[in-house]
């Protein structure tokens, strides 16, 4: 049985991920709220996939508290991520679908129906029985994204989706989640990408080492950013 | 030469005494592979799955059981079963069944070793997915199960070699009595120490030939899994 309940907002409380002596996340306070994307930029090292897999509540944080709509201990019923290198089960692409509708518990009787509609929206649709480590780099990330998508999630986070992908695949990727956003799903994203942060986001957060540099409208970040890291970033220099 | 040709003449003559010898041989290495196999993996998937103090230890174990001496599995069961033993009332010793329970406790160290680590490199590949799904314990130990499948063979078919190929715990538990618990492994020990190597070599000719086809077979089957499963 699904969860009746919603997942957004997600409210992180001065939140800190320890590893040893190195805060991989360093007092985050943010608010992730229902509506357009937001979209998670920094460089590399900066905590953004730990900040998603806080998210989705695959790890404690050492400090601070996660609620997910006001909720502490929220199993992810509702809630799916696409890491930005997917398992692939050592299934087909429409059983790897299948798998997820059941682990959702999904209704049996209407699995078929929606392996076909995610296969379709995410344009794989003829591949249904193709081993899914066989398909291509940039259609495993699709097939991820149906994955996940067959939970219904009202959260999506995804980890730099388009990492190594090509232009095409880049565009792909960035028209399904658009699509899904605009169906209320609330899309959290990471990104190396300047150009696709303004592209998706309805909001950015930048972060460094680990804390949260700004996180304000993308319109705003992008036209009038506050600190001199967000200016930095956007120039293009690089945040070391 | 002739000792040569004699052995192909009982192979390919059907020659009934051979070929009883072949199929009891079959019969309990199956049976045994079939019981390590229910205990086996199972065993293996769980330690790779589940932390508990004292794990690494239980591995420890695990691995060295896999080079456990057979006559000492032999002897084991041999004073387990005889009549003073405590399972002495079962009758079992000098059966097929006794057979049967020495390859068994043979092999199943074998899968659930293997089986322990090709579950575990899975899991490391798998776990974020599963975790976020909420997939629950028992269905990730069947989806770890199933996704391995193609691997596992592989832990089977070393099973089926140790058990196909051992003599010592079976001769002690067999008794090796004609007719009745005589293998091929047991039968060319005892044909090539009275010098009749005829029936020897004809029962080694059929036990390699056993072995090449159930790995090609294996093979064969990994192949096409690994072509349709990926």
């Amino acid at each position: 049985m699904r969860a009746p309940s919603s997942d957004v907002p997600v409210e992180l409380e001065d939140v800190s991920v320890l590893a040893g002596p190195v805060a991989l996340l360093d007092g985050i306070t943010m608010r992730i709220a229902a509506g357009a994307p937001t979209v998670l930029i920094g460089p590399n090292g900066a905590g953004k996939t730990t900040l998603l897999r806080i998210d989705i509540g695959l790890m404690p944080p050492s400090r601070g508290r996660v609620t997910w709509a006001g909720r502490e201990h929220a199993p992810p019923d509702r809630r799916a991520i696409v890491f930005q290198r997917p398992a692939m089960l050592r299934r087909s692409a429409a059983a790897n679908i299948r798998y997820a509708l059941a682990a959702a518990a999904a209704p049996r009787a209407t699995r078929s129906e929606r392996i076909a509609d995610l296969l379709a929206l995410v344009g794989l649709s003829g591949l249904e029985r193709r081993p899914a480590r066989r398909l291509s780099g940039g259609e495993q990330q699709r097939l991820a994204l149906a994955r996940a998508l067959a939970r219904e999630p009202d959260l999506l986070l995804l980890d730099e989706p388009t990492a190594s992908l090509d232009p095409a695949a880049t565009k792909a990727i960035e028209d399904i989640v658009r699509a899904v956003a605009a169906r209320g799903v609330k899309v959290v994203m990471s990104t190396h990408d300047l150009g696709q942060a303004r592209r998706m986001g309805g909001d950015v957060a930048l972060l460094h080492r680990g804390r949260l540099v700004e996180h304000k409208p993308a319109a705003d970040f992008f036209a009038a950013p506050a600190t001199e890291e967000a200016k930095r970033f956007i120039a293009g220099e690089l945040l070391v | 030469m002739d000792t040569d040709a004699s052995a192909l003449h009982l192979v390919l003559t059907g020659d009934p005494g051979l070929y009883a010898i072949v199929l009891l041989s079959l019969v309990v290495s199956l049976t045994a592979l079939a019981f390590a196999a229910l205990i086996g993996i199972p065993l293996g998937a769980a330690l790779a799955l589940v932390r508990f103090p004292g794990r690494e230890a239980v591995i420890v174990v695990l691995n060295a059981l896999m080079g456990l001496p057979p006559v000492v599995i032999g002897l084991v069961v041999f004073l387990m079963l005889s009549r003073s033993g405590p399972l002495g009332s079962w009758g079992l010793l000098f059966t097929p069944q006794a057979m049967i329970i020495a390859q068994t406790i043979m092999v199943a160290p074998i899968i659930a070793a293997l089986t322990r680590q090709t579950i575990e490199d899975l899991w490391a590949e798998y776990k974020d997915e599963l975790t976020a799904m909420n997939v629950g314990p028992s269905l990730r130990i069947a989806t770890l199960i199933w996704d391995a499948r193609f691997s596992l063979v592989t832990a089977l078919l070393a099973g089926f070699g140790r058990a196909a190929a051992e003599v010592g715990a079976i001769i002690i538990v067999g008794g090796n009595i004609d007719g009745f618990t005589r293998t091929m492994t047991t039968a060319i020990a005892l044909e090539t120490s009275k010098g009749d190597l005829s029936l020897a070599i004809g029962l080694g000719m059929v036990l390699l030939a056993i072995i090449v086809v159930i790995n090609a077979f294996a093979w064969g089957a990994r192949r096409l899994g690994e072509h349709f499963a990926g």
